[in-house]
């Protein structure tokens, strides 16, 4: 060793474009999979398009969501704790054997306006009842699939992103940081932005403040160079500040959550953001107890829940209509399992099997798909709703008729081909 | 960039609590990671007594490195596969490269199998303190044998450790000492002696040029000996003239030997180098910023470092009395040290490995096992710590570079690059022939106590993994969003409990297995991605 460098700085900054997992403000940039769906989506023919996925986190309980107006003595037989009254169900126009929990006015509006479907008993082959496993399962989300391959299609962690031709992260998750339903054995692209406090905080250059101390002093160090780490933070930074109005609808910071998420995905849909998929989510579905209030069973818990679920949609697309987006941005929302049939005798309900699903947007053919369910007069507490439409009809519907993949991409997507659904113009 | 705190406690003997923060903090600093039954075995000592055993503990050396480096396009015509290879005296292009990166992993084995002793990190010390480069030393026996030299006198004499390093044929090599003669003076052990190992660059330290070539003409006339792979002295090219040394020495005046007696200029040269108070504080900064916080302020010099260096002159510079005291002092285990350091990359994934109980095959298996070492070794490597290749003589920035110190380890390239690591060891591990080395993480959930309940499994497990404390909003949002899923409530938590016990009632049950297994995993990935991980 003849000369001595050591003065010369010996840290290499590599600017090789690595998008890696790391936490900015508490904001998680999680991988997602560079799955074969969303391969299949960004190279489809929808450009611009865009599906919100809003998981509704414990299982809904559907019977109550979508009542069976056209079978109401035998729903009001099997639950009699908690059935809502004849007279206080929402009525959906051009339909009357079927109505809504009276706390969602806004989606009966929505209905009415054309932009509404109603899936009705969706589920899966052979659900789980355990939450856990039916979320790991990986059944639910597209991007659960996505996972499992993921590892056999990119055994190397795939480094090819972002890139001119997709700058942005191909799924944004907002609201949980790590979704059950998105643990593959192998994430990639994709964040999560695991609350909406962290998301002002980056548009706004605010930083965690880390304590007066010596550890504190290193965290912030390290919270510092996350920031300049991270690839994602500036083109989520500057679509976020493209967009400066937004709706009036939305309730006040913090008092629904979910409407909080929401906003945040249509900031950066309005923005200018290429990414395909954003996942949202709210909890507090698991009504084993008490989900109404008894004096009024059109109160309570799941009322309150179903309310905050009406209400954020239904700022969620006046926003997009307001900021010019609204043709391009489809929703959905989806549970890990519906609840039972019967009613248990603490006023709450049991994890079952088939639920509805909404399905909002300008795009939307307002339609009720499948039919008001039916069970058989000898009730016992494990019978279930039974299974009208598997959930990957849907995501097959979507992908053929929103991102326009063609038919052999979405087959090898999903394993094999199944039906397309008619809610899409 | 300002101390925001300052450490006022002494080096006075620590008295207060022992519990699970004290003892992994000390485990944390002293060796790599907390590993939980070392700290269940501390936690029934003393804070003195366990500082006492990591310094004192004598445990047998290590074996030698063996040959794990056959493969398609080579195999060892002397060394037989599984053999010790140390005892070749052949070297040539095909098995030198080879045995250098056996040497490198074996002596990242011996990290992840370290016992419970402070002799490893003190080997990692030296090493950045010594430095040589395997790369420029290039014969992988050299390399070896000074790797040796330096776990043998992890927690000896410094003095006799500097002796026995100058004429190691590594450093001969390294810096040159091998063509230092006196018709063609090579100055650059003369002067990395002083400026680097011993007298330092401080405020202190006024050595001049002119002592750098008096003390490179001192070292005149040592070799090395291909044949025998040692060190020798060869008389006829010592330079016989008087050496004048400046008045920071004393003016120091070191008298021209002849003959074979000239071999012992250099133990006069070191008598006169360690005769300046300066050296005990030098090398007392440095294993206080090793040991403890990159910053030392007037406070930290007046109350920790100066009375330990009095102390490392008063043993003639042992250096097992000093560390004693400084790891047993008020000031060592002050609250405001615990994650003050940035973790080293080795620190970083050799301390993952041993926190986690990281399972590696059998040393049967040595090429699997090798192999599982170098590629943790490449990991640290691509974070920037590549052992036995440091950057340079100086050793690792973080080490010395004021004033960013140990914020060094983290860069744009690096953090994302140590939250890849810590992904891929709770997901995928590792792989090699179909074996696999990975973090069980329903193992290491199932020695936290009270795991059943998701708050205490959460809490339980910040605590073995960081040095700091978690906000309770954080360890509330991990528990709903990441172990629950993001059910909310109270209610539940039984969802927890109920999988942790269908998973205990019927461990054998892989649906139930699979989704402990899941949950923790997304729960560790999650712990260890967040910034507090990066702290010890």
């Amino acid at each position: 060793m003849k000369r001595r460098d050591f003065f010369r700085s010996t840290i290499p900054i590599l600017t090789m474009p690595v998008f890696l997992p790391s936490l900015v403000h508490g904001m998680s940039f999680r991988a997602w999979a560079s799955s074969p769906l969303l391969r299949a989506a960004a190279k489809g023919m929808g450009e611009g398009r865009v599906l919100v996925l809003i998981q509704l986190n414990g299982g809904n309980d559907g019977l109550n969501t979508v009542i069976p107006l056209e079978y109401y003595d035998a729903y009001r037989a099997a639950r009699t704790n908690i059935a809502i009254p004849e007279d206080k169900i929402l009525r959906l126009q051009g339909f009357d054997k079927t109505g809504l929990h009276p706390a969602m006015p806004e989606m009966q509006q929505l209905f009415a306006a054309g932009k509404l479907a109603i899936l009705q008993g969706v589920s899966y082959p052979q659900p789980n009842f355990s939450h856990f496993r039916a979320t790991d399962a990986g059944q639910i989300l597209p991007t659960g699939w996505a996972g499992r391959y993921l590892d056999e299609e990119y055994p190397q962690f795939p480094r090819n992103y972002p890139n001119p031709e997709m700058p942005d992260p191909l799924a944004i998750q907002v609201g949980s940081l790590v979704s059950p339903a998105l643990q593959g054995p192998s994430l990639t692209m994709g964040m999560a932005i695991s609350n909406p406090n962290s998301f002002y905080d980056l548009i706004n250059d605010k930083s965690e403040p880390a304590g007066q101390s010596r550890a504190g002093d290193q965290l912030a160090y390290i919270r510092e160079m996350a920031v300049k780490t991270d690839q994602y933070a500036g083109v989520i930074k500057s679509a976020a500040q493209k967009v400066t109005r937004q709706s009036d609808c939305y309730p006040p910071p913090g008092k629904n959550p979910l409407a909080d998420q929401l906003k945040i995905v249509a900031r950066l849909v309005a923005g200018g953001l290429k990414t395909r998929f954003y996942l949202v989510s709210m909890g507090g579905f698991d009504t084993h107890a008490r989900q109404v209030e008894t004096a009024d069973t059109t109160t309570g818990a799941h009322a309150k829940l179903l309310a905050r679920l009406s209400e954020a949609i239904n700022a969620f697309q006046d926003d997009l209509t307001g900021l010019q987006v609204g043709d391009r941005v489809m929703g959905m929302t989806f549970s890990e399992f519906g609840r039972r049939i019967q009613s248990n005798a603490s006023g709450g309900t049991d994890h079952g099997a088939a639920a509805p699903v909404f399905i909002f947007g300008d795009k939307v053919k307002a339609n009720i798909i499948g039919q008001n369910p039916v069970w058989p007069d000898k009730l016992t507490v494990n019978d279930n709703l039974a299974m009208q439409y598997d959930f990957r009809a849907i995501y097959s519907t979507m992908l053929e008729k929103w991102f326009q993949t063609d038919e052999s991409a979405t087959a090898s997507v999903l394993f094999k081909p199944y039906p397309i659904l008619p809610f899409i113009v | 960039m300002a101390d925001p705190i300052t450490v006022s406690s002494g080096i006075r003997r620590y008295k207060g609590q022992w519990q699970e923060a004290q003892v992994a903090h000390l485990l944390r600093r002293t060796m790599f990671g907390a590993k939980r039954a070392d700290a269940d075995y501390f936690l029934k000592k003393s804070p003195k007594k366990a500082v006492r055993e990591l310094v004192n503990a004598e445990y047998p050396l290590p074996g030698p490195p063996v040959n794990n480096y056959n493969d398609d396009k080579y195999t060892d015509p002397e060394i037989l596969a599984g053999a010790d290879w140390t005892v070749s005296q052949k070297y040539d292009g095909m098995n030198n490269g080879r045995r250098r990166n056996s040497f490198k992993s074996w002596w990242l084995g011996l990290m992840i199998g370290q016992e419970r002793s402070l002799r490893e990190k003190m080997v990692l010390f030296w090493h950045n303190h010594f430095v040589t480069e395997t790369n420029t030393v290039d014969n992988a026996l050299f390399c070896y044998q000074y790797n040796s030299l330096l776990r043998q006198h992890a927690l000896g004499n410094f003095k006799e450790l500097v002796r026995a390093v100058s004429t190691e044929p590594a450093m001969l090599r390294y810096l040159n000492g091998y063509a230092n003669t006196k018709k063609a003076p090579d100055e650059n052990y003369g002067r990395e002696l002083q400026e680097l190992f011993t007298v330092g660059k401080g405020p202190g330290s006024h050595y001049t040029e002119s002592d750098v070539k008096a003390a490179a003409r001192v070292l005149t006339g040592y070799t090395i000996n291909y044949k025998t792979f040692t060190s020798s002295f060869d008389h006829n090219r010592h330079d016989e003239g008087d050496k004048q040394f400046s008045v920071f020495y004393d003016n120091r005046l070191i008298r021209g030997l002849k003959g074979a007696a000239a071999a012992f200029e250099i133990d006069q040269l070191l008598d006169m180098i360690f005769s300046c108070e300066e050296v005990s504080h030098f090398i007392c900064r440095k294993l206080y910023r090793f040991f403890v916080y990159h910053s030392i302020d007037e406070e930290t010099e007046h109350n920790v470092i100066r009375p330990l260096a009095a102390l490392f002159r008063k043993k003639d510079y042992d250096i097992r009395p000093i560390l004693e005291e400084l790891l047993t002092s008020r000031h060592f285990f002050d609250p405001a040290n615990y994650g003050s350091m940035i973790k080293s990359p080795v620190d970083f994934t050799v301390g993952l490995c041993r926190e986690f109980n990281v399972a590696f095959p059998d040393a049967g298996q040595y090429a699997d096992l090798y192999g599982f070492w170098e590629q943790v070794r490449n990991q640290a490597a691509g974070l920037q710590q590549n052992i036995g290749d440091p950057p340079n003589v100086a050793g690792w920035q973080a080490y010395y570079q004021e004033p960013e110190y140990d914020k060094l380890w983290i860069s744009s390239d690096t953090l994302p690059k140590r939250n890849q690591f810590t992904d891929k060891m709770v997901g995928g591990g590792l792989g090699r022939n179909g074996k696999k080395v990975v973090i069980d993480p329903v193992a290491f959930a199932a020695g936290v106590p009270g795991v059943e309940d998701p708050d205490r499994l959460i809490a339980g497990s910040v605590k073995a993994l960081y040095s700091v404390e978690l906000a309770p909003e954080e360890l509330q949002f991990i528990k709903t969003n990441i172990l629950l899923s993001g059910l909310v409530g109270m209610a539940s938590d039984h969802y927890w409990t109920n999988a942790w016990l269908a998973y205990r009632e019927k461990p054998e049950d892989k649906a139930a297995r699979d989704t402990v297994t899941n949950k923790l995993k997304a729960l560790y990935r999650h712990l260890m991605d967040l910034p507090e991980y990066q702290l010890m």
